[in-house]
């Protein structure tokens, strides 16, 4: 509020001594303009309009009341399966919508009647509590510095430096031993991070029939995931494993593959690459099956798997890793061994 | 005869007489000539055959040639099967209006007799995915809970977990699936439109297709039941936090302004 907005009976010339009011001086050049003159509200001159009030409140209050009883009674005698249709949202569980409801209005109700009471009821005439400085008397601080000094003597340790760099070592290493409990906050991961469970021989198996995978299954343009023969998601170790082993199997043109170590690594245009994201290892599997391009929905990083998988966008470091696949003698696909990197995310000791 | 004779020299005289020779010809012909053909080929699938050809002709074959082999326009449609037919005529998308990074859902323009007389045209050029029956995309019976499994392994990247879509690269995007017929859904995982991977019956079996279509009918149709309400578009919590931190706390912000904006004094300066 600029002075331009003050009504010009409030200005403090209009006032005389209301409030601290001090002219301008040289130390102090701009004016204290005091408090206004209170006002009274409509509630403060008519009692009629005070009891008026009253009754807003004490309304807004039986209402919040009433929606807690609501509440309970909704709790308790709707079904929780009951689905309702209510017009903008479409349909929802009656029992969450009236819950939500109820309490809504239940709390609302309580804070719309105190700031009303507030408002209207409760006393508003403007108080002002002066700053007082914080710091401490003169005298206060000489006995506190003169007590700290005399301490200080007595305790010798200027005196004796054996125990102060005693002391000094014990408080050095003490919080040593609140590190060294970090240290078994888990078994490092060792080589775990650089194999996964795919080998030799192991069958790829699609993960929609898991059944094992025959070439001639896989059609160009089509996606397909696999995981390693002798996985299933019963077993304890799933998530741990398919984290690692996931596979994103495509078909390709032959004369469609540019790299050369791909087409020697694929089988009859058929790839297997990783499904784990090089950048932070999200599930990546946004294929465009016209421009072969694999995109990942996290940081949109951008995988051409007609190219050895090369990064063309986004921040993944390193090219997705391929799995070496092959047919066994009954026509399945199968591994020709781990991933010859580590899959996933870089890490310190990746190299 | 001498009132035809006086009226040889009428200016219509020419337009009767050579309509009355056209009708002539051609019922010597109707009667004559037809025997032996249709001994050739009288069945219906080559007579809808037929008539796809000439669809065709006037409203594909600008793009993809004049014999489905493709040009720089559009792909080769020789062995798409009928199922891409359907699926593209189906839903609107083909005959695409402009070429552009993908060719959006629109206003279907053909009946659906005349797509399926394209779609057994562009079926006889090469074996590909059949139309699929009823039986086969009908949601009942199937396993919600697989589908839902299986929605998310192989779909949901794309299309979101409940099937709301989503953008791809370059201005491509994966479309919303609400309100698409479970038939034109199960052509899509049969046959990969567009940027679309196809998802063969030899990686998905029909059960499975099944079992994605009831789920997509129980969590993206109009008779979705959403206990929570106002799903803000299924995105999860980044769409709901941002919701929730906006509008809600925006609310409450406009609200206490309101209130302490208005005095309560009876003389309002």
């Amino acid at each position: 509020m600029s002075s331009q907005d003050i009504p010009e009976e409030n200005l403090p010339a209009e006032h005389g001594t209301h409030g601290a009011v001090k002219a301008a001086d040289e130390k102090n050049p701009f004016a204290d303009p005091g408090l206004p003159p209170h006002e009274h509200r409509i509630q403060d001159i008519d009692e009629r309009a005070a009891k008026r009030s009253e009754r807003v409140v004490a309304l807004l209050f039986t209402v919040s009341m009433l929606a807690t009883v609501g509440f309970i009674a909704s709790y308790v005698t709707i079904p929780n399966d009951k689905v309702v249709y209510v017009f903008p949202i479409g349909h929802v569980s009656a029992m969450n919508f009236a819950l939500g409801l109820t309490l809504g209005v239940a709390l609302f109700c309580i804070g719309a009647g105190a700031v009303h009471w507030a408002r209207t009821l409760m006393s508003d005439a403007e108080v002002a509590d002066e700053r007082h400085p914080i710091e401490a008397s003169p005298e206060v601080r000489a006995k506190v510095h003169a007590d700290f000094k005399q301490g200080a003597k007595e305790s010798v340790i200027g005196r004796r430096p054996l125990i102060r760099n005693t002391m000094l070592g014990a408080l050095t290493l003490v919080p040593l031993s609140g590190l060294f409990l970090l240290r078994d906050l888990g078994p490092l991961p060792k080589e775990s991070l650089r194999h996964t469970m795919w080998s030799k021989g192991k069958r790829l198996v699609n993960m929609n029939t898991n059944q094992p995978l025959r070439p001639e299954d896989v059609a160009v343009g089509s996606l397909t995931f696999a995981m390693p023969d002798g996985l299933k998601e019963t077993d304890e170790e799933f998530q741990t494993e398919i984290a690692k082993a996931a596979l994103m199997i495509v078909r390709l043109q032959p004369d469609n593959i540019k790299d050369k170590r791909e087409l020697e690594w694929s089988h009859e245009g058929v790839v297997a690459y990783s499904k784990i994201c090089t950048h932070v290892g999200c599930p990546i599997s946004l294929y465009e099956q016209q421009t072969h391009h694999v995109l990942c929905p996290c940081h949109q990083s951008t995988f051409d798997l007609s190219d050895g998988a090369r990064v063309i966008f986004g921040p993944a470091g390193h090219a997705l890793p391929q799995l070496r696949i092959g047919v066994d003698s009954e026509g399945y696909l199968q591994a020709l061994g781990d991933f010859e990197e580590p899959v996933g995310p870089a890490f310190w000791e990746r190299g | 005869m001498k009132k035809l004779s006086a009226r040889r020299r009428h200016p219509l005289a020419a337009v009767v007489v050579l309509l009355l020779a056209l009708a002539a010809t051609g019922g010597l012909y109707t009667a004559f000539a037809p025997a032996s053909k249709a001994k050739a080929d009288d069945s219906a699938q080559s007579l809808t055959i037929e008539e796809g050809k000439k669809l065709y002709a006037v409203g594909c074959a600008s793009c993809h040639g004049t014999g489905g082999q493709g040009t720089t326009d559009g792909p080769s449609l020789v062995g798409v099967g009928a199922a891409a037919v359907d699926f593209q005529v189906g839903t609107g998308r083909m005959p695409a209006q402009q070429p552009s990074a993908q060719v959006p859902r629109k206003k279907v323009i053909y009946s659906q007799a005349e797509i399926d007389q394209l779609a057994a045209y562009i079926a006889s050029l090469g074996a590909g995915p059949v139309v699929p029956t009823k039986n086969q995309y009908s949601p009942e019976g199937a396993d919600i809970a697989k589908g839902g499994e299986l929605f998310r392994t192989n779909c949901a990247q794309c299309h979101n977990f409940t099937g709301k879509g989503g953008a791809l690269t370059h201005g491509k995007f994966a479309p919303d699936l609400d309100g698409v017929q479970p038939k034109h859904i199960y052509e899509a995982m049969q046959t990969g439109p567009q940027n679309m991977p196809s998802f063969p019956d030899t990686t998905m079996s029909e059960k499975n297709k099944k079992d994605i279509i009831a789920y997509l009918n129980a969590v993206n149709s109009d008779k979705t039941e959403n206990p929570g309400g106002l799903e803000l578009g299924g995105l999860g919590p980044v769409s709901e936090g941002l919701f929730a931190w906006i509008f809600g706390l925006g609310l409450l912000v406009a609200v206490a302004v309101w209130v302490a904006a208005r005095t309560a004094k009876a003389k309002k300066s």
